[in-house]
């Protein structure tokens, strides 16, 4: 076989896998319409293993077919004895030989992206660039923290980053190990209890876009009950309205409540949820005493507990049993019970806590 | 003892085999318990199914489904696909080498009620508090966290104590093959089977220890204060996942490669051809399960260990390829130009190929790192592996219950039945896994109890589920195959299929109890076709016909793994209650003191004299 005919097989192979598998799955969640840089790079590679897959597969059902077909015992064969046939090195080292040629092709660009995945220089950067975003990700059973340490704010659930520049992430569990994916973005890195992971990911604008301006993030590893259930999202911003944003939150200094049945709702969380929840994006306490996500945006988030529709009844739902609605979360049980005037007013307050 | 068979009640039955040594009723024991564990794992597998059919299902939630989803995965590796494996090794290996039976029989027996009380005191926690919840894989920070219940502590104690079954059923496998060979069988006229049996229990000796350490390291750290797993103490959690992958990597082709063996055998056997490439199959069995223990992170790329080890292990792991497509080519031409029957083993055999091949072909994109932290905990693994294991192993083994079933038990399982039991089999695989590789691309993480509507899911999962339950009709009929044939199946001679090539088909089905009466000669590779071809019915002696010395038989070994079953209660409950560590001690007691009556009694076993031997093969001559 010459070289120019591997290539243009390989090619149109490539093609082919390129348009039966685009548009499989949703925008927003999808792999296989990659959002970014880095899915981008793995799409490639996800497409170049597959067309050499499919290749080899091809080759091995045309001979399977033929044999099959071919040398099966008809009638009056029944005595037959075929000839006993040892091997044959010629073919040994065919089916040797190809294969490694297939795997260096394949080998190669995985070594290169494995290598440019993982440099993360820009964040460690002693003098980092004033524009260079970090995100420190926590993650606990069930949520996860956001925190800027840049800009000394702190964020939960919903994750909020610039558009088309890299975005670099700390990673770290606080309880059990987790993983952290947003499928259309790119692969997924484990956080870890023992020590710190570092990546970085781009969220492409037009993508962005096209995904109504949501991704949807989840959690990768076994980490108990819940762990179906432990989604978050990404906002992914122009980079003048991520600016906004981080001022936004930067600037709420105690929440502002109106609202008189609010204000009822404001004095039960001062009560008893805020030992746990802060309300201010800045929130200096130690992570060890970070224990509940914070809400100093509840009322901007695109769901209650991450999984249900963001409206007053669900959040109602979910303060009157969590455990009906996230099995084995941390919240269920610290709290006395509440009646449902003062789950009503709860859920007023909650709503109102808004930066945007 | 007398050696000549006649009718027995129930209770000596049962007595015989909870004393036997003899290799082929071990066998049966682990064809019995390995296939009552498969369909506990195939019920686990369909529960798992229902729940998943339609998003925000609430039959399975939360918890409960955790441990239903480890306990099929351990069960299915440990319980099932294992002992089912050792069950064809036992069956069939000494056979083959033409012995009278492997090397310690009683360390055999031992092996087999280490994994049967192993494997019952994993499950007895389904009844006391709830199963494990961490995964098979048992995460450290997770299973350290499941405090709930003493789910993992059922995991560790009774893995632990299967898995030393396990370790001696290796090294007894070992010693068997390399110094009980027939005259003239060579390491290279070795059916293949035999030399899958011979490296997997090599891998087998090297790649437990790893998971004992990780076992002890647990158990320390959930029952006695350890601190192993702490990270706050000194501890470090990656190290269970090292230990767990040295271990867990192996175990995959410890599965694979005895059904890459039992594959062999069938496609020599139904093509009337010998095995094409005897001698890269063997290089490539052991390349194989060389580069098995070179590639273990290969499941922890995404953990964190930087680009130089992902890459590494990425393209070490990408070689295994090429010594796997060797054998998959060899298997094709093994096939042609040969004369292909179609029996029910063969079935498998024929769509292990492209099933195989899909799995093994995800593999090597699962290989390339970067791409990997996209499938990675997805679904798409959950295909890859299923794929591997379910078109590998548990094809294997299905096709290896046909091949062999006449000579374990001297009646042929219904071939009508059989095909049948194929092709919902094949079908129902196909359609639960090859989707799962699209919900894993489109975003869907694996381990997830539910799925909430809208993220393009709900398709794929309810074909998904269709499929098990083709599978699960599927198992059905094996049942049904299983009690007709009991009940009334055909007698079969000797060489059952007619076109038998190694030696257990030159002696009767089911084979007596010393199995050759003289130790045969082995003059090549399929000794036995080669006899065959030269006109003769029988094996050509290389002893006159003698007294045949045998092991007695013994209730020690039960008695030994029975004793570590009531230390792991104790040991279990000795921080809830004060007759945890009595009971614990006791235990440990009943264990040491038989092995110490073992020890200082003298057992030399009996002797069946000539007379009697020709006796028993007059009257098999004669059936």
């Amino acid at each position: 076989m010459n070289k120019g005919l591997c290539n243009w097989r390989l090619f149109s192979l490539f093609g082919m896998m390129a348009l039966l598998l685009a548009g499989c799955g949703k925008p927003f969640l999808s792999t296989l319409q990659p959002a970014g840089e880095v899915a981008d790079m793995q799409y490639s590679l996800m497409l170049l293993s597959t067309s050499i897959m499919v290749l080899v597969i091809v080759v091995v059902a045309i001979i399977f077919v033929y044999v099959v077909i071919r040398f099966r015992r008809r009638k009056g064969e029944e005595n037959k004895i075929p000839k006993q046939v040892e091997g044959s090195h010629k073919l040994e080292i065919i089916w040797t030989v190809i294969p490694i040629i297939l795997l260096l092709i394949l080998a190669v660009p995985t070594v290169l992206t494995t290598f440019k995945l993982a440099d993360v220089k820009a964040m460690n950067d002693k003098k980092r660039d004033k524009d260079t975003v970090v995100v420190n990700v926590r993650a606990n059973q069930y949520w996860w923290e956001f925190e800027y340490p840049d800009y000394g704010i702190i964020t939960s659930q919903d994750l909020v980053v610039p558009t088309n520049e890299k975005v670099y992430f700390n990673l770290i569990a606080s309880d059990v190990k987790h993983s952290f994916w947003i499928p259309a973005v790119g692969g997924k890195m484990d956080t870890n209890t023992d020590n710190k992971n570092q990546f970085w990911l781009v969220f492409d604008q037009k993508a962005t876009d096209k995904a109504g301006g949501v991704f949807y993030g989840k959690c990768a590893e076994l980490c108990g009950p819940s762990h179906a259930l432990m989604d978050f999202k990404v906002r992914p911003l122009p980079r003048d309205q991520f600016d906004a944003w981080v001022k936004k939150m930067q600037n709420v200094k105690k929440p502002v409540v109106t609202d008189p049945v609010a204000k009822e709702g404001e004095a039960i969380f001062n009560k008893s949820c805020i030992g746990c929840h802060a309300v201010t994006p800045v929130d200096k306490r130690p992570e060890q005493a970070r224990t509940a996500p914070n809400l100093a945006n509840f009322g901007d988030r695109e769901r209650i507990a991450g999984i249900l529709e963001h409206n007053e009844e669900n959040l109602k739902k979910w303060l009157r049993d969590p455990n009906s609605v996230k099995p084995g979360n941390k919240m269920a049980g610290t709290y006395g019970h509440l009646t449902e005037e003062q789950i009503d007013a709860l859920a007023k307050y909650l709503m109102s806590l808004k930066v945007e | 003892m007398s050696t000549i068979a006649r009718k027995k009640g129930v209770g000596a039955v049962l007595w015989d085999y909870l004393t036997t040594v003899d290799h082929k009723k071990i066998a049966h024991l682990y064809l019995i318990s390995g296939g009552f564990f498969f369909l506990l794992g195939g019920l686990e597998a369909l529960f798992i199914r229902i729940q998943l059919a339609k998003p925000n299902n609430d039959f399975l939630v939360g918890g409960l489904y955790n441990e239903v989803l480890t306990m099929h995965g351990t069960t299915m590796i440990f319980l099932a696909a294992m002992p089912l494996v050792f069950a064809f090794m036992n069956a069939v290996v000494p056979l083959q080498i033409g012995a009278r039976d492997v090397a310690f029989p009683f360390l055999n027996a031992l092996g087999f009620w280490m994994f049967f009380f192993g494997g019952l005191f994993l499950n007895c926690s389904w009844f006391l508090g709830g199963a494990p919840d961490a995964g098979w894989t048992s995460y450290a920070s997770l299973s350290l966290d499941s405090k709930a219940h003493h789910g993992i502590d059922f995991y560790t104690l009774g893995l632990q104590i299967s898995g030393f079954g396990t370790i001696m059923g290796a090294i007894n496998f070992l010693v068997t093959i390399i110094n009980m060979r027939a005259p003239g069988m060579t390491f290279m006229r070795m059916p293949m089977f035999t030399w899958a049996t011979f490296v997997t229990s090599a891998l087998i000796l090297f790649a437990f220890p790893p998971l004992t350490v990780g076992l002890i390291f647990m158990m320390m750290d959930r029952l006695f204060g350890g601190n192993f797993f702490n990270p706050a103490a000194g501890g470090n959690t990656i190290i269970w996942e090292h230990l767990f992958w040295v271990f867990g990597h192996p175990e995959v082709y410890i599965l694979v490669l005895p059904a890459f063996g039992i594959f062999s055998e069938i496609f020599a056997t139904f093509s009337r051809k010998r095995l094409f490439g005897y001698s890269s199959m063997v290089f490539a069995t052991v390349l194989i399960a060389f580069l098995g223990f070179m590639v273990w992170a290969h499941h922890m790329f995404t953990v964190g260990m930087g680009p130089i080890a992902n890459a590494i292990f990425a393209v070490a792991t990408m070689t295994i390829a090429v010594p796997t497509g060797v054998k998959i080519f060899n298997w094709l031409f093994t096939m042609w130009g040969g004369s292909i029957k179609f029996t029910t083993p063969m079935h498998y055999a024929v769509a292990f190929i492209p099933s195989f091949v899909m799995g093994g072909v995800t593999g090597v994109m699962l290989a390339s790192a970067a791409a990997d932290y996209q499938y990675h905990d997805s679904y798409f693994v959950v295909a890859h592996f299923h794929y591997v294991i379910v078109g590998g192993v548990v094809f294997a083994l299905l096709a290896g219950t046909h091949y062999w079933w006449p000579k374990m038990f001297g009646r042929m399982l219904n071939e009508t039945l059989g095909k049948m039991t194929f092709w919902l089999f094949f079908i129902g695989f196909h359609l639960t896994f090859f989707i799962q590789h699209f919900l894993g691309l489109t975003g869907m993480p694996r381990r997830v109890f539910t799925y909430l509507p809208n993220q393009g899911w709900e398709t794929g999962n309810f074909v998904s589920t269709v499929g098990a339950f083709f599978m699960a009709a599927a198992t059905i009929i094996l049942l049904i195959n299983i009690v007709v044939t009991t009940a009334k199946g055909e007698k079969v001679p000797g060489d059952a299929w007619g076109d038998g090539r190694t030696l257990e088909w030159a002696i009767a089905s089911p084979p007596p109890v010393y199995n050759f009466a003289q130790t045969p000669l082995v003059r090549g590779l399929d000794a036995f076709w080669l006899e065959k071809m030269e006109g003769k019915k029988e094996l050509t002696p290389a002893e006159p016909l003698g007294d045949i010395h045998m092991p007695n038989s013994s209730f020690l070994p039960f008695v030994i793994a029975f004793g570590l079953f009531v230390a792991a209660f104790g040991f279990t409950y000795h921080n809830d209650a004060g007759w945890g560590l009595p009971v614990g001690i006791l235990g440990l007691l009943i264990t040491l003191g038989s092995m110490f009556l073992r020890s200082v009694i003298d057992d030399h076993g009996f002797h069946i004299h000539k007379e009697e031997v020709l006796e028993l093969e007059k009257k098999e001559a004669n059936a």
